[in-house]
């Protein structure tokens, strides 16, 4: 007590006093007031920040053992998962991690899709969102030509051969990605590089992200905005203690694969080295692209199929003035719930289809998912807000809260 | 210096002009040594000199019987050689150019009609076609299939079937003598 009072505290009160560290972290973390009526859908957000930190931690020892070298990588892999003491597990913690990453941020992004939290006013928030969801996909897909299997080899070749579609300067884009007319030994090192830089990339834009979420603060399952102080709690100890209940379930979850399936989300073929000569008879993305490589494939058009991949993802930033209904919350919205699972189905659809080879009646069913995919953004929900009587939402959050309390007993 | 200020009470739109001639100088100097900057790093990640030097390969023909095909490595790509017999020969010649998406005549693809030399890469998204095996399989016209997405290609590697959008690449290629051929 007494060291704490007469040196700890007056120290800590002179840093704070020449770099507000301590008042920020107070400010932000602690006293920082958070509606009272978050529901378990809003833990994914924390949880994806703790499987960054994770995928940045494993990433650098994982880097320490492996070598960037068409030659070496697929052995140096191999050494990595035999000889280097619990190499094992940081691979299986990082390739593992990258799939719970996505389950994570996928549903961190459905559940702004039946909030509306992509609405006004937080509609920059919801684009950095996409923006880190576009740098986590490219930071994946150079990860996983790392360990320089058949897919590694393979999936690189379809995907960077994409920028081909682009007209006149397609090649030369190409080119410039490869270092050369293959994927050779420049493609790996600047995929090696890529795959080291962009994480720090999207740590940072996940500070701009929680800056602009700090702003106005989080939406909740009323999607009506806190107005009095009766409608928050302070984020500590409050959402400190519920994020880690969530944390201990996701970990039993994501440990579950890493100790008892490993291989679950990975591609046998990838345990083949690469081979420049050979195709393996079916080419499949890693599972959080399949919808898209299902609208690449629904078009035998190779310029219009580039263009409603990218579309199916970027049509995601023009969301928030597609559906412009004031009500945020599904909850009071009786016609766009319905449609959200629609959507939510016909994701997963594309999912299957995505998996499945380019022939019938896979082909017919990818094109009307591929279809009903844009005609949810372009069609539905710009009719929905036009048509649709949405319930009345409570005036506040405690009257909301009390009024499902009346109602329970 | 004062000369200059008295200037720009006495003739204000004077030397608004000469700000402007300075100012626009200024732009432009800084965007093109911007430019100058950034080309050699852009430049860097262009194919390097070793690259570039691996770019033509010698192929011995003498021992692909008709009907035989090799695949050969070209800059690191592979290329198919066929040596084709009379009957594809005059099936290839015979398809009406409007039945192709792209459309191209035989004889522009061969220098020798029986020798068919070509880049063995799916102008869709660079797969590598079956149909060099006698196993393959070879798709609706019986000549390459590329099983990523389901490209069907002719015994003159044009494209009939499928997303890829262009006919299998020929690379520069001249025979040296009857049965020598140095592509690249
Ligand atoms: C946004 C975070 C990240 C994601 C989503 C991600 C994703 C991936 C994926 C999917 C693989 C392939 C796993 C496999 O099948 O073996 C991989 C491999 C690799 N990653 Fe990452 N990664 C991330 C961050 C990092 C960081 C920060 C580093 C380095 C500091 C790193 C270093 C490596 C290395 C060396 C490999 C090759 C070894 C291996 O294949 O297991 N990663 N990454
Ligand atoms: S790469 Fe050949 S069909 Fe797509």
């Amino acid at each position: 007590m007494k060291l704490s009072k007469s040196i700890i505290l007056p120290f800590l009160d002179w840093v704070d006093y020449r770099l507000p560290v301590f008042s920020y972290a107070r400010h932000n973390l602690i006293d920082y007031p958070t509606p009272k009526n978050l529901n378990y859908w809003w833990n994914f957000g924390s949880l994806a920040g703790i499987v960054l930190m994770i995928m940045i931690i494993t990433g650098f020892f994982l880097a320490i053992n492996y070598t960037p070298h068409t030659d070496y990588a697929f052995s140096s892999v191999e050494h990595l998962m035999r000889d280097v003491n619990y190499g094992w597990l940081l691979r299986f913690m990082h390739a593992n991690g990258g799939s719970m990453f996505f389950i994570l941020v996928y549903i961190h992004m459905f559940r702004g899709l039946y909030f509306g939290s992509f609405k006004a006013p937080r509609e920059l928030l919801w684009i950095i969102g996409v923006v880190i969801y576009l740098a986590m996909m490219g930071t994946a897909f150079m990860g996983y030509v790392l360990p320089w299997g058949q897919m590694s080899y393979w999936g690189a070749t379809v995907i960077t051969s994409l920028f081909s579609a682009v007209p006149l300067i397609g090649d030369t884009i190409v080119t410039w990605l490869w270092g050369g007319f293959v994927i050779d030994n420049n493609t790996l090192t600047r995929f090696f590089v890529g795959h080291y830089l962009m994480p720090m990339v999207i740590f940072m834009l996940v500070i701009v992200h929680m800056w602009a979420l700090h702003q106005h603060k989080s939406n909740n399952p009323l999607g009506v905005d806190m107005r009095t102080p009766a409608d928050s709690i302070p984020f500590h100890p409050y959402y400190t203690i519920k994020d880690m209940v969530g944390m201990g379930v996701f970990f039993i979850v994501y440990f579950g694969f890493v100790f008892f399936a490993p291989d679950f989300f990975g591609e046998p073929d990838n345990y083949i080295e690469a081979n420049p000569l050979v195709t393996p008879p079916h080419i499949v993305p890693e599972w959080y692209f399949l919808p898209f490589y299902a609208i690449l494939r629904s078009i035998d058009n190779k310029l219009i199929g580039v263009i409603a991949m990218f579309a199916g993802v970027c049509i995601l930033f023009a969301l928030p003035w597609m559906d412009r209904c004031r009500v945020r919350s599904a909850k009071f919205r009786p016609i766009y719930r319905q449609f959200f699972w629609l959507f939510f189905a016909d994701c997963i659809l594309l999912g299957y289809i995505g998996a499945q080879t380019a022939v019938e009646p896979f082909v017919t069913i990818g094109r009307i998912a591929t279809a009903y995919y844009f005609a949810h953004f372009l069609i539905i929900c710009p009719l929905i807000c036009k048509f649709e009587r949405p319930l009345v939402p409570p005036e506040s959050i405690s009257a909301g809260v009390l009024k499902a309390q009346k109602g329970a007993e | 210096m004062t000369d200059q200020a008295s200037d720009d009470t006495a003739n204000p739109e004077e030397s608004t002009s000469r700000r402007d001639f300075l100012q626009i100088a200024t732009y432009t100097v800084g965007a093109v040594g911007a430019g100058l900057a950034v080309w050699p790093i852009v430049d860097s990640i262009n194919p390097p000199a070793d690259v570039l030097a691996l770019s033509s390969t010698e192929v011995d023909l003498s021992p692909v019987e008709v009907g035989q095909s090799i695949t050969v490595i070209w800059r690191g790509r592979p290329v198919f050689v066929r040596h084709r017999s009379e009957k594809e020969i005059e099936e290839s010649r015979a398809v009406p150019l409007d039945a192709m998406p792209d459309p191209q005549k035989d004889e522009d693809r061969t220098q020798k009609a029986e020798w068919l030399i070509m880049v063995g890469i799916c102008t869709h998204l660079g797969c590598i076609p079956n149909g060099q095996r006698p196993t393959d399989p070879k798709g609706d016209f019986g000549g390459w299939f590329c099983p990523c997405h389901g490209s069907h290609y002719d015994l003159s590697g044009r494209i009939r079937k499928g997303p890829a959008p262009t006919n299998l690449e020929i690379p520069a290629y001249e025979f040296s003598d009857d049965t020598t051929v140095k592509i690249g």
